[in-house]
């Protein structure tokens, strides 16, 4: 079923400085059906540079898809995500907001910024678990990631 | 978790091939989460319902697009860019669903702000297992924008 034809690992690159979802995330991916790296900054300074290399970052792989928290220490998830989107070497790489903002105005506001998608971190453990599946399902099978380097 | 009110979301797929259409609507009805297709043949039209133009008025308000690349008329990259360069409608998710592979549709695709990017399965099961799947994640798990936002 997957569409991605690639030879590796899908790159994923989650942008969040709570380490309890972080792993949740990386529980839920492992059960998952497709092979994938998770990668992890703390905040959405060190994700800017991973993502564009920078200093130690210089040997980062870039990822396929983007996990983004919003409410982050220092620069916001939102800042990062308008960073993302409008740096042409960045914007083309899908961002799913992972949150557990349920506010109108940040959903709202994600999607202008050309968010993805917009998912409210469920609570519960098994309803994470279930999250992670849909969205490996989803993002890692069905959809068709950018070409990664190798256009 | 719940989409808008736990209502009807309303889906547009535009899409010329009748074939296409039937498998969506096919698989859109067997899935958990209630739904309302709309089908536009062509990207002009498409974007008159999202805009509630003329004989267009009353169309719902919607909440996702599934959009074929391959369309009579203006093609479906332009549709997309004019979706997403349009205050009104730059939020709303747009999924292109195309049988395109090709590397330059797929990242032009992304680069334009496309939600995702999908090639139809060609065969019927795995079609119905897209829009399962497409269930399971959008209408399920993934908030949609509200409608009077």
């Amino acid at each position: 079923m997957s569409k991605q034809q690639l030879c590796r690992p899908i790159e994923i690159l989650m942008i969040e400085d709570n380490p309890g979802d972080v792993r949740l995330a990386q529980e839920g991916l492992k059960r998952g059906k497709v092979v994938n790296n998770l990668r992890v900054a703390e905040d959405g300074e060190t994700g800017l540079a991973m993502l564009r290399k920078e200093g130690e970052h210089a040997g980062s792989a870039s990822p396929d898809l983007i996990l983004l928290d919003l409410n982050l220490p220092g620069m916001g998830g939102r800042e990062v995500l308008a960073e993302i989107k409008s740096d042409p070497a960045l914007e083309h790489i899908p961002v799913v907001v992972l949150t557990s903002s349920e506010a109108e105005e940040d959903i709202l506001k994600s999607y202008k910024l050309k968010a993805n998608s917009y998912i409210i971190k469920p609570v519960e453990f098994q309803k994470f678990m279930d999250m992670m599946k849909k969205l490996d399902d989803y993002w890692l099978a069905f959809v068709k990631l950018p070409p990664n380097g190798d256009l | 978790m719940l989409q808008p009110e736990a209502s009807h979301i309303e889906i547009l797929m535009i899409e010329d091939n009748p074939g296409d259409v039937r498998l969506a609507r096919e698989g859109l009805k067997r899935v958990k989460a209630l739904n309302n297709f709309h089908v536009a043949e062509d990207g002009e039209t498409g974007l008159a319902m999202l805009r509630k133009e003329g004989e267009h008025a009353n169309v719902p308000t919607l909440d996702l697009v599934l959009l074929d690349l391959n369309l009579p008329g203006i093609n479906g990259q332009e549709v997309l860019q004019q979706i997403k360069g349009d205050p009104e409608l730059e939020h709303i998710p747009v999924i292109i669903l195309t049988s395109s592979e090709a590397k330059e549709d797929v990242l032009r695709s992304y680069k334009l702000k496309a939600n995702a990017y999908i090639t139809k399965p060609v065969e019927f099961l795995n079609f119905m297992n897209l829009m399962k799947s497409l269930d399971g994640f959008w209408l399920t798990f993934v908030k949609l924008p509200r409608r009077d936002a």
